[in-house]
């Protein structure tokens, strides 16, 4: 390892492609308007003392919030043109190479940097004012999750267009992602950027545990607390154990690329298997990551809009602890098709299987929330209705696959494809979109708007299922995962075409959802009383948007559903004691994460060419601003009670 | 008892069958997974129909009562006034529907690993076996006949009515190895060998492909799998063994590199061609290695290979 060697890749910037080319020009156009804008209306200061700089919660929640419909933007941006280029047999749209990349940084783009920030930015929103508290455990903690995440997200995005995208598939297997079979830049940048993004999560699963655990309202006792709170406790128990994994696995890769170690390579006796392995001990407790959230939200979705208090509260509670205990002894089932020993096969076949039990008992409780309730169809409810058919066909397939000598003729097929979009974008995005149209009157003071809403929904849930149900058939049809094209006469073109139209049909329906987000800002109907929707849970008891403080006084609970047995009492007229207003403890603002991140970025960057200097120089910066905060005592302040009945009088709440 | 439950099972199955091809509008020969052709994807055929036909049932009961309870319990203007009641839940329904997926379950779970372990076995008792050495490297299927000492590449002959077992492993990347008319798929991996039984009933040619992303042209690592009846088969044998050229090393060390080639036939293959193919593997993660030591450079041509299409020429 030379520390002052500046290799340059044979590639650096990548321009030999017009889509690439066209990807250039619109980078640079919207970087150059941001500017301009920014500059022209002085928003720079704001932009660092609002938001950059800023350890709230709420705005952290909404920063999380619009990076991942940002992502969200490019991994479906990714699909069409993978779905453009399946349309019709022996398409010339995409080359071989061009399409391996693609569908690599769509998997990777859509799990680690549009469903995770999405997850969590849900949390950051919701759990403290669902808590009755005034913020997460550690918000500057959270602050630097939220710019790990950003900044590896960054990372990951420019390789496109300097120095070449992964190409070794989101699971990236050794030996093909190992540097004899993929030398470029390429999959460095896979390493680097999930090694930042993933330490900023893993920082969040503790942030959420300790928030969770330490800072309910008084008399919020574990089972009186929102399903949404007890799925990010459970979902930030799952982080703790699986994501080290993932660190552990991503630095030992990164030590064979860069060092020349040989921990997944042959040569000196590494073992290309143990790569699989760690990635799903990680990457199936992942996959309940991802959902476990959705169902929290579901049930409060549910619930809210049925007009009836969950149904076997405890027992959901229980299968999600069940559910997260069996997260952790199935990965095997990803790779059935290795070889093992049929013991070892019939043991991961039936743990999988047995997944499907708590799963089944969320799915009836839910269900009989709904009964005897009155259902009203808003926006959020619209998806949570969606969600249960739509993941009901996942979850059946899913238990088809679990069944190992079944799952030989599936695996890596378009069925699996289908099965995983199926409980991936049927649970987890419709989770979000439910979330996202629930709770956002709670972060912008105002409803997305009603009518768009409904035509979103359908175009992309019709769209969602024209897309994928053909690919089962497909898949049994003999057409496997990651392939670039197909020939004629294999009976695929029909079901492949209706695919893509579905594909595009979701395409729209996620413009619709981007208009409407601008539309209603503008002329959207306005929540002046805070709770738009008849809620049940604290997170409605302030106004819309929450105050910094987020509650003047902190609640006090009394049950399950704590908001809405307030709202039963003041109905009977019973008066509440409003306690004398105090002083609010607050954390301060900090421009540090902001800057610790991009020495990660830095870093990370320097890393991706082997230019270790750069690398190294990074490393440096980041040291210095974890031994600056170590020695930083003037960190909070007071918000005094003055300021707080201004804010109040404001809200028309005194 | 048996006999019953087997009826059951195929009427099922059939029932799920008719229900997934009017939906596709396709032939059943165009769904390979489906149109079993040998004992191996026999028995997998069976156990997806099994399956296929209690989440049939599943579907419909949940179904069914989804759209009974959002029909019913609709907010309209004529229940305005309806305020839902307390509802906590129930002990006795809770218990139902935790029991009924773990019976399901248990459906699910004993024929699962009782064909698990019968995969492990040959399919057919009645015959000596056959064994296959199948190599993948990137991008093409090699084939050995250890018994007969030829070798073809990106397309295997195999006598119908015998057991085959397939020998597997890779020279770099991993791949899998399926035909799925014949049965479910199992990598193939550097440095691991592993073994998969499959048959045919009867001669015919059934497509082979990788299911394992390995690289640039893994879409292109199809191969066909001519069953023959045994006599042909032998003829077959002979023919080659007489007109087929011989594999030299170095032929058979320019395949392992990367590159696409057409169909190929050779009465013999080296000796050695485990020790190369060992060898070759051992190569992985080394280039690495030395350039750090001191800058050899000898594997650098073939890392260049991601920028160019890479075919070979024989």
């Amino acid at each position: 390892m030379n520390l002052f060697e500046f290799k340059m890749p044979e590639h650096f910037i990548i321009w030999n492609d017009p889509l690439i080319k066209g990807a250039w020009v619109s980078i640079i156009l919207a970087t150059l308007g941001i500017v301009f804008v920014l500059t022209y209306f002085k928003k720079w200061k704001w932009l660092w003392d609002e938001w950059l700089t800023t350890v709230d919660h709420k705005k952290i929640g909404i920063m999380y919030i619009i990076a991942s419909l940002l992502m969200l933007f490019r991994g479906g941006a990714d699909a069409l043109l993978m779905r453009t280029q399946l349309a019709f047999p022996d398409m010339k749209f995409l080359n071989a190479q061009h399409y391996n990349e693609i569908f690599t940084t769509h998997g990777t783009l859509m799990i680690l940097f549009m469903a995770m920030p999405f997850i969590i930015g849900m949390m950051n929103i919701a759990i403290p004012l669902q808590l009755g508290t005034r913020d997460v455990a550690f918000p500057y903690l959270n602050a630097m999750s939220f710019w790990l995440f950003f900044f590896g997200a960054m990372l990951f995005n420019i390789s496109f267009v300097i120095g070449g995208s992964p190409d070794a598939g989101w699971t990236s297997y050794t030996p093909l992602a190992g540097s004899e079979y993929d030398p470029g830049p390429g999959q460095n940048y896979y390493l680097l950027a999930l090694q930042i993004a993933g330490i900023g999560t893993l920082m969040t699963g503790v942030n959420f545990l300790v928030t969770i655990v330490k800072m309910r309202a008084p008399g919020m006792t574990l089972m009186r607390m929102p399903m949404f709170a007890w799925s990010t406790l459970i979902t930030s128990v799952i982080i703790i154990f699986a994501f080290p994994v993932l660190t552990v696995a991503l630095a030992l890769m990164t030590f064979d690329r860069l060092f020349g170690t040989h921990f997944f390579t042959i040569s000196g006796d590494g073992s290309p298997m143990m790569w699989a392995n760690l990635f799903w001990v990680w990457g199936h407790p992942e996959v309940y990551i991802v959902i476990l959230p959705a169902f929290g939200i579901f049930s409060e979705i549910i619930s809210t809009f049925a007009r009836k208090r969950l149904f076997g509260y405890n027992a959901m509670v229980y299968s999600m602890v069940a559910i997260s205990a069996l997260s952790f002894i199935v990965w095997l089932h990803h790779f059935f098709t290795m070889g093992n020993t049929p013991a070892i096969n019939s043991f991961f076949s039936v743990s999988t299987m047995a997944i499907a039990i708590p799963t089944g008992v969320k799915l009836f409780n839910w269900l009989f929330t709904l009964y005897k309730g009155r259902i009203e169809l808003k926006a959020p409810m619209l998806w949570a209705m969606g969600f249960i058919p739509t993941f009901l066909i996942g979850g059946v397939t899913g238990v088809m696959l679990a069944l190992a000598p079944a799952d030989y003729q599936y695996h890596n097929s378009y069925f699996l494809v289908s099965h995983f979009h199926y409980v991936l974008i049927g649970g987890t995005v419709f989770g979000m979109l439910a979330g996202m149209y629930y709770w956002w009157p709670k972060m912008f003071g105002h409803m997305l708007d009603e009518r768009m809403g409904k035509w979103a929904f359908w175009l992309f849930t019709i769209g969602f299922n024209v897309c994928f149900f053909p690919q089962y058939p497909l898949g049994l049809m003999g057409m496997t995962r990651r392939m670039y094209t197909y020939p004629e006469g294999l009976g695929w073109d029909g079901l492949n075409l209706l695919s893509t139209i579905g594909a595009f049909m979701m395409g729209v329906g996620f413009l619709i959802i981007a208009y409407s987000i601008y539309w209603s800002a503008r002329y959207g109907e306005r929540d002046t009383t805070g709770d738009p929707w008849n809620g049940r849970t604290l997170e409605w008891a302030t106004t819309s948007p929450a105050p910094v403080y987020n509650f003047a006084h902190i609640p006090k609970v009394e049950g399950q559903d704590a908001f809405w047995l307030m709202k039963q009492k003041r109905k009977k007229g019973k008066k509440e004691k409003t306690p004398e207003l105090k002083r609010i403890h607050m954390p301060k603002d900090s421009g540090r994460p902001f800057v610790f991140s991009f020495f990660w970025f830095v870093a990370g960057f320097g890393f991706v060419f082997e230019w270790h200097l750069i690398g190294f120089a990074g490393l440096l910066g980041v040291l210095a601003c974890m031994l600056l905060r170590s020695f930083e005592y003037d960190d909070h302040y007071y918000i005094e009670v003055d300021e707080i009945k201004r804010t109040e009088a404001a809200a028309g709440r005194l | 008892m048996v006999t019953l439950g087997k009826r059951l099972r195929r009427w099922l199955a059939f029932a799920g069958l008719t229900a997934l091809l009017v939906m596709t509008g396709c032939s059943r020969e165009q769904i390979p997974v489906l149109n079993p052709q040998g004992p191996v994807a026999q028995k997998q055929y069976d156990l997806i129909m099994w399956s296929i036909a209690l989440m049939t049932i599943v579907i419909v009961a949940v179904f069914a009562l989804f759209t009974y309870v959002l029909i019913k319990y609709r907010a309209k203007p004529e229940n305005e006034g309806y305020n839902p009641p307390d509802q906590h839940g129930s002990r006795l329904l809770e218990t139902i529907w935790t029991l009924i997926p773990v019976i399901i379950v248990i459906a699910l779970a004993i024929p699962t690993v009782k064909v698990t372990y019968d995969l492990e076995k040959p399919p057919s008792q009645h015959k000596e076996p056959v064994t296959i050495k199948v190599t993948s490297a990137n991008w093409k299927w090699i084939f050995r006949y250890p018994e007969e000492g030829i070798s073809t590449v990106n397309y295997v002959n195999i006598p119908a009515d015998v057991p085959v077992k397939f020998e597997l492993d890779a020279v770099g990347p991993m791949n899998s190895f399926w035909v799925p008319e014949l049965g479910g798929q199992e990598y193939t991996m550097p440095d691991m060998e592993m073994a998969m039984w499959l048959e045919a009933d009867k001669p015919g040619t059934y497509t082979g492909r990788s299911a394992s992303y390995s690289g640039e042209h893994f879409t292109h690592m199809t191969f066909n799998v001519n069953a023959q009846s045994e006599k042909d088969y032998e003829k077959w044998v002979n023919k080659v063994k007489k007109t087929a050229p011989k594999q030299s090393e170095a032929e058979f060390r320019k395949l392992l590199e990367p590159g696409r080639v057409p169909e190929m036939t050779f009465s013999s293959y080296p000796k050695n061609a485990d020790e190369i193919e060992v060898e070759k593997n051992r190569e992985d993660g080394l280039d690495r290695y030395e350039n750090r030591q001191g800058g050899h450079h000898e594997h650098q041509e073939h890392t260049g290979h991601m920028n160019h299409e890479g075919h070979q020429s024989h």
